[in-house]
């Protein structure tokens, strides 16, 4: 008998000793999670963000009715339980969740969600939000048909309408405190400016976990104003962050020498480093370099001569692949797999100038007149990996004979002369996107966009293919059909493939570091990297960083 | 010559010989890239490693080495000139003359140079060859960079002014000209060597800073400047310390002109 409960005994000790070790290796509700913002939050309002702190701010506080799932990247009931689009994708019907609060305490309704929608397509707002939403001429409707149901007209059909929804915090109707009062995971209780902004838990979040315990775990997030990202790094190693959201290949890789834990490639990113040619029948350059760069085989043997996979290797150490065009592959859905993959092959771009009446004399590429073929490419001064890309970029195309110059210029000069004097040759700069849906691209594919960089703002299309190109984006934005907007946008990137106006050259990896001390994190390719599931976020000790719950 | 001075004058001569025979000693074009062995360390092939795009450290440093020295000089002298010349002139005049020149000096020191400088490589044209463009930085350097000589220079002037012996002179008849140049000018001769002796160093650094903002020596041309930027990766500089050579050049090359300098009892 004795026997039998000192064993009792031993076994209750053992299974009490285990659950406290596996509840502390989990994780456990409470504490603060600390990271960095690149600069001030420029707003509170959730519809005028446009820079990346106050879209940190808006992620972590914001209510949406549909919320696009970062790892899966498949949109997720919000707010909304339900939705549906109709009237070729002019209306949207939301059901919404009942019993909801804001953070301080205000009624979720129907109401608010109009509320916001009205707020957000005001004209005066100026809501780069609201833009998205932009259709057609005329105003959009929003109708309550019962307490639960909402149903937003838009005069003419928007493309990928319900994932256009991911970027709207609803707002508060009637609570005293507007924006301030929040349906996020967080609100917003202390912000000293220069310093920090201090999230804490929203008490009246909806989410629950499976086992129906209250999201978010964490208590409160501090996030640090901190522009130098040296300085980011350092604190990060010493334990007094818990996160870095994105991070380039140089310090990603003198972080994984160290820590190799805390690193997190996911991959290839949405982000893309390319180059091109001034195509600009008005630009102040002599005729014969006109010539050159509207050619296509001219284009394309550059694209041809560039090593991709070496600029991967030696500039991003690995953590970047060679892009294949204007979607990355990380774009799950609207990347085109059929593209060819980009060869390196320096011969046979000599063939493709040979035919174009290019020719190779004692070393030197010259045209038809003679002319020596030679080239200025302008970046960003200070972007390292730019320069060193263009520096690769000469020795490449020194192999077939063309002399690559570079220039560094400050970014509002380089601006100024791809923009409005088009006094340049070429240029290499990357593409920062931050949405999947092809929409978002049509600044930049529409012949008349001020974004069509090689030959922007055009009164009707230069080429044939450009034409061709607006027709294809038109028809893709005004269609609802998933499969028919993929097919069209398909064929825009088999003609941006094909005539090379961007060269593309790198889509870089998305990396980011996590401390060990942080629990349940799930690093993705699409922004935020790191704390897109902020809410089920926990923190344990961590005595190698220091950081602490 | 004091042995300091033979010895610092010596390793100056030997990197002037590096420095000519550069075409010669290079173990390959300072361009060049050996892509299998980025940031690589010491090795037969490459007696100080590679950078980061496998370009050779050594033929890098002796062009580099070429480029700075050649250049670094003709700014400071560029700049010693102006600042004798508009320095001694206001010092020995004095009056509203040097008031007026202390005056732009005041005024062009409070100048944002950092805009200016932008302004300027914004309004330059984008093809000239990367070594026209090297000329023009250091042209421009040697151009705005004579404020400092200027106040030295003319407060020297100034006690010179005042002398015993000048006013011998003066009251010999002697002409102004002829004061400022016999009398005036050899006893500010230590000072001019002073300030383009630490000049050099000033000018090699800024071009550093200015490739940062387009308007140094672009790539592929080495020079000291964007060699020094390479320290910015610290985990290659620790796997490669030789990768501190050229800022050890630099120290030894500055510290050999100021020994190499006249003795201090003339510089006084």
């Amino acid at each position: 008998m004795m026997r039998r409960a000192l064993a009792f005994i031993a076994f209750s000790f053992v299974m009490c000793c285990a659950s406290v070790v596996c509840a502390e290796s989990a994780g456990q509700p409470g504490g603060e999670l600390h990271f960095c913002l690149h600069g001030e939050p420029k707003t509170f309002n959730p519809l005028l963000v446009e820079e990346d702190s106050s879209e940190t701010i808006r992620y972590l506080t914001g209510g949406v009715l549909t919320r696009l799932n970062r790892q899966t990247q498949t949109l997720e009931p919000g707010l909304a339980l339900s939705w549906k689009v109709s009237q070729e994708g002019r209306r949207i019907t939301f059901r919404l969740r009942s019993g909801l609060r804001f953070s301080d305490g205000t009624p979720f309704t129907a109401e608010d969600v109009a509320y916001t929608m009205k707020a957000l397509m005001d004209p005066q707002l100026h809501s780069p939000t609201g833009d998205s939403f932009r259709s057609g001429e005329g105003q959009v409707e929003v109708q309550i048909p019962a307490a639960d149901s909402v149903v937003v007209t838009f005069p003419a059909p928007v493309a990928g309408l319900e994932r256009l929804f991911d970027q709207v915090a609803i707002l508060s109707a009637h609570s005293p405190k507007k924006e301030m009062a929040v349906l996020g995971p967080f609100y917003v209780a202390d912000y000293s400016p220069g310093s920090y902004v201090l999230l804490r838990r929203n008490p009246n979040y909806w989410k629950r976990d499976k086992q129906g315990n209250p999201l978010p775990y964490l208590d409160s997030v501090r996030l640090d104003i901190q522009r130098n990202r040296d300085i980011e790094l350092l604190r990060f190693r010493r334990g007094e962050i818990h996160l870095i959201n994105a991070l380039d290949a140089e310090n990603f890789d003198r972080l994984q020498k160290e820590t190799p834990a805390v690193t997190h490639d996911a991959g290839p990113g949405l982000d893309s480093e390319q180059m091109w040619f001034n195509q600009v029948p008005a630009a102040p350059l002599p005729d014969h370099k006109k010539t050159w760069f509207r050619a296509t085989e001219f284009r394309k043997a550059i694209s041809m001569a560039i090593n991709r996979a070496d600029l991967c290797r030696i500039v991003f150490g690995g953590h970047a692949q060679p892009a294949f065009g204007p979607v990355s592959p990380a774009n799950q859905f609207w990347f085109d797999s059929s593209l060819p993959v980009p060869k390196f092959d320096s011969a046979g771009a000599l063939r493709l100038l040979a035919h174009a009446g290019f020719r190779l004399e004692g070393g030197t590429l010259r045209d038809s007149q003679a002319n020596r073929v030679e080239f200025t490419v302008i970046t960003n001064a200070g972007n390292k990996s730019r320069e060193q890309m263009v520096t690769m970029i000469q020795q490449d195309l020194s192999q077939i004979g063309i002399r690559v110059n570079l220039v560094t210029l400050d970014f509002p000069s380089l601006i100024e002369r791809i923009t409005r004097t088009y006094d340049y040759e070429a240029c290499l700069l990357g593409l920062v996107n931050t949405d999947l849906d092809p929409n978002s691209q049509m600044n930049v594919w529409l012949s008349s966009a001020e974004n069509h960089q090689w030959n922007p703002k055009q009164p009707s299309p230069a080429t044939a293919w450009e034409a061709e190109l607006d027709r294809l984006m038109r028809a893709q934005s005004s269609a609802t059909a998933d499969k028919k907007r993929k097919s069209d946008f398909d064929k825009v990137q088999q003609i941006v493939a094909e005539q090379q106006p961007f060269i593309y050259l790198v889509n870089k990896d998305a990396m980011s570091a996590i401390s060990p001390a942080v629990v349940g994190s799930s690093p993705s390719v699409l922004d935020p990297h790191a704390f897109w599931n902020a809410e089920i976020l926990r923190l344990r000790a961590d005595p190698a960083l220091g950081a602490q719950k | 010559m004091s042995p300091l001075q033979k010895v610092a004058a010596i390793i100056l001569c030997l990197i002037l010989v590096l420095m000519v025979l550069a075409t010669i000693l290079v173990p390959a074009p300072y361009a060049r890239q050996f892509r299998d062995v980025p940031n690589g360390g010491p090795s037969t092939a490459h007696p100080l490693g590679t950078d980061a795009l496998g370009r050779d450290s050594l033929s890098r440093l002796l062009y580099g080495t070429r480029v700075s020295l050649l250049l670094a000089p003709a700014a400071a002298l560029l700049s010693t000139v102006i600042g004798a010349l508009l320095g001694s002139a206001a010092g020995f005049l004095g009056g509203w003359f040097e008031r007026i020149v202390l005056a732009v000096t005041d005024l062009s020191l409070a100048l944002p140079w950092l805009f200016l400088l932008l302004t300027v490589r914004a309004m330059l044209p984008l093809d000239v060859p990367p070594m026209v463009s090297v000329i023009i930085a250091f042209l421009m350097m040697g151009l705005l960079g004579w404020q400092a000589s200027v106040r030295v220079i003319c407060a020297a002037a100034r006690g010179i002014r005042d002398s015993d012996y000048l006013l011998l002179a003066r009251s010999s008849g002697c002409k102004p000209a002829r004061l400022l140049l016999r009398h005036v000018a050899p006893n500010l001769r230590p000072l001019f060597y002073m300030q383009f002796w630490i000049s050099i160093p000033l000018f090699i650094l800024t071009e550093a800073n200015l490739s940062i903002l387009g308007l140094g020596v672009m790539e592929p041309m080495p020079s000291w400047g964007n060699l020094l930027r390479g320290f910015e990766d610290f985990s290659a500089l620790a796997a490669n310390p030789l990768r501190l050579v050229p800022l050890i050049l630099l120290v030894i090359v500055v510290m050999c002109f100021q020994f190499v300098l006249p003795s201090q009892e003339v510089t006084q």
